[in-house]
């Protein structure tokens, strides 16, 4: 292992044994998960919706879980005080793939236990097509992080460390957002796997966009 | 000082023209706009509400140029520059989202429609409303610049998705839209009489060069006011 991934693992590990020890993210998201989620049966009572307004709740669902869960690894380490140490012992962008990979894997498990709790508790929500849905929500998760990631580096540094944070999210990642609920609205309607071909293609793009210019700019946020 | 007078002259004229002219449906003369069928004299709205789109967009990317060069030179004048487009691009985003929902309620029939065109602006709203946002929530200068300026094209460098998303999801009731028997795309290809084409990009010109005089006008109030602020 070159030196460089040295630096992205050890950052990733950092990460995530600290929160393995507070759990503060993971219960965080978690606990908006089932709140949310409880808001949208409660509202919905005994009447059904459209497969497309289902598709649209499910991802406001991990829109906001997420936007409460996201920004803690960059807020951590303004918090603690550990910046200055962390930007002496490693290079940004090493610091920015670790804390992305971090995010990823918190989005991952927690569009897992989202979608789980989702397809179990809300009866008219029903995937036709698998495999749109499979590729829609990994690909999204790993734009969903990028965009996350970077937002969440600038709120660090700014004063307001919470409010502002699905504020300056929210745009960036409408483009990403639209484009999975289609994908699910696809899938829930049994569409064939090449219909979803144009989604595909804008997500992937999406992600290249963002990964290249966050890791680019982060150097601008992470160092004073 | 000679093209502030231009620019007076030229959006005058084209005030007095594109409400004053006579539409008529075979036009004779040179002066006699088209009636547009369906749109009637609702048509002149061209002249003033896209021309408002047009600055907001390029008030955009002008204050994203100034946000890359803020952070490849750090020189304070560049941010105060990125923001002084900004601030300008939000007042004629908001103005174009006005007057286009007064002129859909009369011509589609409500206020907001979700059309491709509205979303876009919508967002465009959004993303200056939480570059504010930001501005506003940290107080150390070269700080609050650098925070800003990456986010001015984070933002910049997303927004263009919508031009491929938007089509894909809904049909629109802006020329160009899917659904469009004029053919659906980004560009619109203008189908306009020779007055209104003259009059429309005589708009165009005016209202850009509007910009560049308020843009020039901010910063260098903002340059005082920040002078003001040093001496104490």
């Amino acid at each position: 292992m070159s030196s460089y991934a040295r630096s992205v693992m050890s950052v990733f590990l950092k990460d995530w044994r600290s929160e393995l020890r507070t759990r503060y993210a993971m219960n965080a998201l978690l606990m908006f998960v089932v709140t949310t989620i409880a808001i949208v049966l409660f509202s919905l009572g005994s009447e059904g919706a459209p497969s497309d307004a289902l598709s649209g709740m499910l991802w406001t669902v991990i829109f906001f879980s997420a936007m409460s869960g996201l920004s803690r690894t960059f807020v951590m380490e303004e918090e603690r005080g550990t910046t200055f140490t962390l930007q002496l012992l490693a290079p940004p962008s090493a610091v920015f793939f670790g804390k992305l990979l971090f995010n990823l894997v918190l989005v991952l498990g927690l569009n897992a236990v989202t979608i789980l709790l989702y397809l179990a508790l809300i009866t008219g929500f029903v995937i036709q097509t698998l495999s749109i849905f499979l590729v829609a929500v990994l690909l999204g998760s790993l734009g969903f992080a990028a965009a996350a990631t970077v937002i969440a580096a600038i709120i660090a540094r700014a004063n307001t460390r919470g409010t502002l944070y699905p504020v300056l999210s929210f745009p960036v990642l409408l483009p990403l957002l639209l484009t999975v609920i289609n994908a699910t609205r696809l899938a829930s309607e049994g569409a064939y796997f090449q219909e979803a071909y144009g989604e595909f293609q804008i997500l992937i793009s999406y992600i290249v966009v963002v990964v290249v210019v966050s890791s680019m700019l982060f150097e601008y946020i992470w160092k004073d | 000082m000679a093209w502030k007078i231009f620019m007076g002259v030229l959006l005058t004229l084209v005030i007095v023209l594109g409400i004053g002219l006579p539409m008529s449906p075979h036009p004779q003369t040179w002066y006699e706009l088209p009636v547009i069928p369906g749109l009637e004299e609702k048509a002149r709205i061209i002249f003033f509400h896209v021309p408002t789109a047009w600055l907001s967009t390029l008030a955009f990317l002008t204050s994203m140029a100034y946000a890359i060069q803020y952070l490849r030179k750090r020189d304070p004048l560049d941010d105060i520059k990125s923001s002084a487009a900004a601030g300008l691009g939000f007042v004629f985003c908001v103005l174009a989202t006005l007057t286009g929902a007064v002129w859909a309620k009369f011509n589609w029939g409500s206020y907001w429609n979700w059309d491709p065109r509205e979303t876009s602006i919508f967002v465009l709203l959004l993303i200056y409303g939480a570059y504010f946002s930001l501005r506003s929530a940290v107080e150390q200068e070269e700080k609050r610049a650098a925070l800003s300026s990456v986010y001015s094209i984070i933002a910049a460098v997303t927004a263009p998705f919508f031009i491929f998303i938007m089509p894909r999801i809904m049909t629109g009731l802006h020329p160009g839209a899917k659904g469009d028997p004029n053919g659906a795309g980004p560009v619109v290809e203008f189908k306009m009489a020779p007055p209104m084409r003259v009059i429309f990009f005589a708009s165009l010109i005016g209202f850009t060069l509007l910009f560049i005089w308020m843009f020039r006008l901010r910063v260098r109030t903002a340059q005082l006011e920040q002078a003001h602020h040093a001496k104490g």
